[in-house]
């Protein structure tokens, strides 16, 4: 067991090194020079050069990594340019309402599928199941920014039931926190169900062949006792990675959402800090997000692993 | 849904040798009729009697649908109906140019690397999965901040985006093939690497990756959706489905349209894309099996 | 050669528990229609204990789960099911529910696979007695304690916790027969009870299932494709082919006098211990049919060593031989003689 999580580490170390790597080098993309953008069209060749000298802009690029590299090890993720605030505390004042979204969407996904897969579990083949599987397939082809549109034309703008944006922390206000959160999770939600139904469908419909699920029924137990007793809990362990691994399209989702409905988190920061072009937010977001979306991936893995002990020795 | 045909056949038989229905079904040919029918909007643009698509008009903005303005005004006082079919041409340039590179580079490098194998295949694969590891809207939205908001910028920047998918197709593919007798029967007839890769292998490959370009098509109109509608994929003034899509949000309780049918376009446009790939998937995969 | 059963007159009972009356199960499948049950007729009264014997695919277990109402969704059912004078093809879903593990229970063949690996063996016997018996938890688990003592688990407070992979096969098998027992059946249906276990622990589980079903005066449905099996356990055997019994008698008299050409094979086959090595098996020759293409005559007439046209042309009927109790489907039955030795 420490083998492999030594291994699976070992792994993961490199692949964030490349990822930091590739974060720098797309930065470094910048047609011109982060000196001349901040500066301006007005600036002096001096006045340019000064920056960057100051700025380390004249070293060369692998001092420049490795420089950046050591800050970021250090926490130092570097400032704004704009307001002069420490990146890093920017993301991290803002991480609690992205991780919020992301924790009511997850939530609001599954129990809309758990449900659904369900009732086409028990159907399977029969018109129900056919019905649900196409709405899933369809709803694919429905990208979550059309879905938040569509959820404030129907709640905000039409029934009027919902707030469109205006956000409230929790401290502050549970009930409007929550209410302000609704739609964004839903349209989140509603990007995640299909593929959250479809693996616990299959899932289930293969355990209620088991032999298992017929001595239930010939115990005479309850129909609804059968299902969420003996069917679910050994389909739930696919749920719950498939859930996890589903994180990491969360957090792309996550940046429209918080865009559209004006929630102050991470992907907004992104988005502000593209808009105002303030590359070292936008760096420093990327960079983090990035390596989140690898940390938590890992651990997906590693719970996976923990739960399945065939995983652990066949490497 | 498409695939039950093939998934109900196998079923029913118990067989390991799938039979293939060879009627596609009705949803197949209303999806490729759509595409057809879009796909000439967007090449014939040019040639319709259509007003511009930019031409601002401000007396008339969010007008409903008239005689001379066949789906009415966006918020601009630009005509609704020259817009979509712009916009369709350029969703659907990068639609299909985009994943067009994913298809040529990552299919050619994914090959190589369920061919060849050892190191080449190891460095291949770890190289592809670094980009994986990026949730791929935050890379596009870094890239495209960086490197300059243009059509063009757009198209290479999704399309690079790609090539780890269809490298993984493409290596499962070849992977899967590589060991069948019909290649080990070439190059015991002394066929060059090359020849082998091109005549038998490429031909069997390629069935699974068109079906797998179809599919990445939807995405691509998606992504680049979702990047216009957040203002930073094609530059305004230009229209693009995505953007009117955004701009129709300020909109929506005066004329909801000027968002909803640019949706609807798109909408019908994706899932389109997305069964006849899915079909197309349905098909050359099983077939591989049997062989 | 199983030891000589003991004689047991062939009483027949006042009041049957259980009768079966022209019962048939089809199954569409791409290929045709699949007779998997084709109008079997059988009776059995409380106490008594019927072997059901056939090879895989003689239609025994769809029989069984033909009498609780447990068929596949697509499969069809005709003829009636008596069960304590109620006739259950008629019966609503719901009563059909609260029958099964409290007057009707099972025992599958692989406790493996019949027992949820998820749960507690201690959950799976208190569900049964929740659910009939209205028992709160502190009764159940008592309850389920006592079962698993009278099934022979030692230390049954601390296994109720354990599940199902903990157990060794037989004492898996325990906790089934524990499970079935929970809620005093009078009817008892045990699918090869003994198939997947070792030959060791057969035996074991066989007397458990006598000594219970003894004590509780239950009816016992064994479904084996072993006579030796039948031999010392059942009052009655009937032998299924190709989803019809062909012969059908007390215990005693079908292994002294058997009709049918069939059970005379069955009974051949079985290995005998006191026989020298290396002699060889008698097998019965040719596989069993194709349920979907069976042809009109006998089902078991391509294999017969005494079949003749009349055999391949008309289907034999159930005939009953000088004892009244015997009966058997065959055109040329085997004379009555004394006993296999």
């Amino acid at each position: 067991m420490l083998g492999f999580l030594a291994r699976r580490i070992g792994y993961l170390v490199p692949v964030l090194l490349a990822v930091s790597l590739l974060t720098f080098l797309i930065a470094s993309l910048l047609p011109g020079d982060l000196a001349y953008a901040m500066l301006g069209d007005q600036a002096t060749p001096e006045a340019v050069a000064g920056l960057r000298h100051d700025m380390g802009l004249d070293r060369p690029i692998w001092w420049r990594y490795l420089h950046w590299l050591g800050g970021i090890l250090q926490g130092d993720f570097g400032r704004s340019f704009r307001t002069g605030e420490s990146v890093l505390g920017a993301i991290l004042a803002r991480l609690p309402v992205s991780l919020e979204l992301m924790l009511l969407a997850e939530i609001a996904g599954l129990a809309i599928a758990i449900p659904l897969a369900m009732q086409c579990a028990i159907n399977s083949g029969g018109g129900v199941d056919r019905l649900l599987t196409g709405v899933a397939f369809a709803k694919l082809s429905i990208p979550n920014f059309m879905i938040a549109i569509l959820l404030i034309y129907i709640f905000a703008v039409e029934l009027r039931v919902l707030p469109a944006t205006g956000y409230v922390p929790f401290a502050e206000d549970h009930l409007g926190n929550l209410r302000a959160f609704v739609l964004p999770a839903l349209t989140l939600a509603f990007a995640e169900w299909p593929v959250l139904m479809r693996v616990l469908r299959s899932d289930m419909i293969a355990t209620l062949q088991e032999d298992y699920i017929a001595l239930a029924k010939a115990k005479g137990l309850k129909p609804r006792r059968i299902l969420f007793v003996h069917a679910l809990k050994p389909s739930s362990l696919t749920l719950v990675t498939v859930a996890g691994i589903n994180i990491g399209r969360l957090i792309g989702g996550t940046v429209i959402v918080e865009s559209v409905f004006a929630l102050p988190g991470i992907g907004r920061l992104l988005i502000a800090a593209i808009y105002t072009r303030d590359f070292m937010i936008m760096q420093g977001v990327v960079l983090f997000v990035a390596a989140g979306f690898v940390i938590v991936n890992f651990l997906v893995d590693m719970l996976y692993a923990l739960l399945d002990p065939r995983i652990r020795h066949a490497h | 849904m498409p695939t039950s045909d093939v998934d109900i056949a196998a079923a029913g038989l118990g067989e390991s040798r799938v039979r293939i229905s060879p009627r596609l079904p009705v949803l197949f040919w209303l999806a490729a009729g759509w595409i057809g029918v879009v796909l000439a909007l967007a090449l014939t643009a040019d040639l319709l009697a259509l007003p511009s698509p930019t031409d601002m008009d401000m007396l008339d903005k969010r007008m409903p649908p008239s005689a001379v303005h066949w789906l009415g005004t966006d918020n601009l006082g630009r005509d609704m109906l020259a817009r979509l079919i712009f916009g369709a041409r350029i969703s659907l340039t990068v639609g299909v140019a985009a994943p067009l590179i994913g298809l040529i580079v990552g299919g050619t490098l994914g090959m190589l690397a369920g061919y060849l194998r050892g190191r080449l295949e190891t460095i291949i694969v770890a190289s592809v999965d670094v980009l994986l590891a990026f949730p791929p809207l935050v890379l596009a939205l870094a890239l495209t901040a960086y490197l300059g908001q243009t059509v063009a910028n757009l198209t290479y920047i999704i399309g690079i985006l790609s090539i780890p998918a269809f490298t993984r197709v493409a290596r499962a593919s070849t992977l899967s093939i590589a060991n069948r007798e019909f290649v080990l029967a070439a190059r015991a007839l002394g066929a060059t690497e090359a020849r082998i890769l091109a005549r038998e292998l490429l031909p069997n490959v390629i069935l699974p990756l068109i079906a797998f370009f179809l599919l990445a098509v939807a995405v691509t109109i998606v992504v680049e959706g979702a990047l216009s509608f957040l203002g930073l994929g094609v530059p305004p003034p230009a229209p693009s489905w995505g953007g009117m899509i955004g701009e129709g949000r300020e909109s929506l309780e005066i004329a909801p349209r000027i968002a909803f049918l640019p949706a609807g376009a798109m909408f019908l446009s994706v899932l389109a894309f997305n069964i006849v790939g899915d079909t197309l998937r349905a098909i050359t995969d099983p077939r591989q099996a049997s062989l | 050669m199983p030891a000589r059963p003991p004689d047991r007159p062939a009483t027949s009972s006042r009041e049957t528990l259980l009768v079966i009356e022209d019962v048939r199960v089809e199954l569409p499948t791409p290929r045709g229609i699949l007779r998997a049950v084709d109008g079997v007729s059988l009776s059995l009264g409380p106490g008594r204990t019927l072997g059901l014997v056939g090879e895989s695919g003689s239609g025994k277990s769809m029989l069984s789960r033909a009498i609780a109402q447990l068929l596949p969704r697509k499969a069809r059912l005709s003829g009636r099911v008596l069960f304590a004078g109620e006739d259950l093809t008629r019966l609503g879903a719901e009563p059909l529910r609260r029958l099964r593990g409290k007057s009707i229970a099972f025992v599958f063949q692989d406790p493996m696979t019949s027992l949820n690996p998820v749960l507690t063996v201690g959950s799976q016997i208190a569900e049964t007695l929740t659910e009939h018996l209205a028992l709160d938890w502190r009764a159940a688990r008592e309850r389920a304690v006592e079962l698993l003592a009278a099934v022979g688990i030692p230390s049954p407070e601390q296994r109720l916790k354990h599940y199902p992979h903990q157990f060794s096969g037989g004492m898996r098998q325990r906790v089934a027969i524990a499970i079935a027992l929970s809620c005093e059946p009078r009817l008892l249906i045990a699918d090869e009870p003994t198939t997947a276990l070792d030959v060791t622990v057969q035996a074991q589980i066989l007397d458990l299932l006598a000594r219970e079903q003894r004590r509780r005066h239950m009816a016992l449905i064994l479904i084996t494709h072993d006579l030796s099996v039948a031999a010392g356990r059942t009052d009655e055997v009937a032998v299924m082919y190709a989803g019809r019994i062909v012969e059908r008698a007390p215990t005693g008299a079908l292994f002294r006098a058997m009709r049918m050409p069939y059970t005379e094979a069955l009974i051949a086959a079985i290995p005998d211990l006191q026989s020298a090595p290396h002699t060889p098996l008698r097998a019965i020759s040719g596989l069993p049919p194709d349920p979907t293409r069976l042809g009109p005559g006998c089902a078991f007439a391509p294999r017969c060593r005494h079949a003749d046209a009349a055999c391949h042309r008309d289907r034999p009927p159930m005939r009953a031989a000088e004892d009244g109790d015997h009966h058997y489907s065959c055109w040329h039955p085997l004379p009555a003689r004394a006993g296999v030795a």
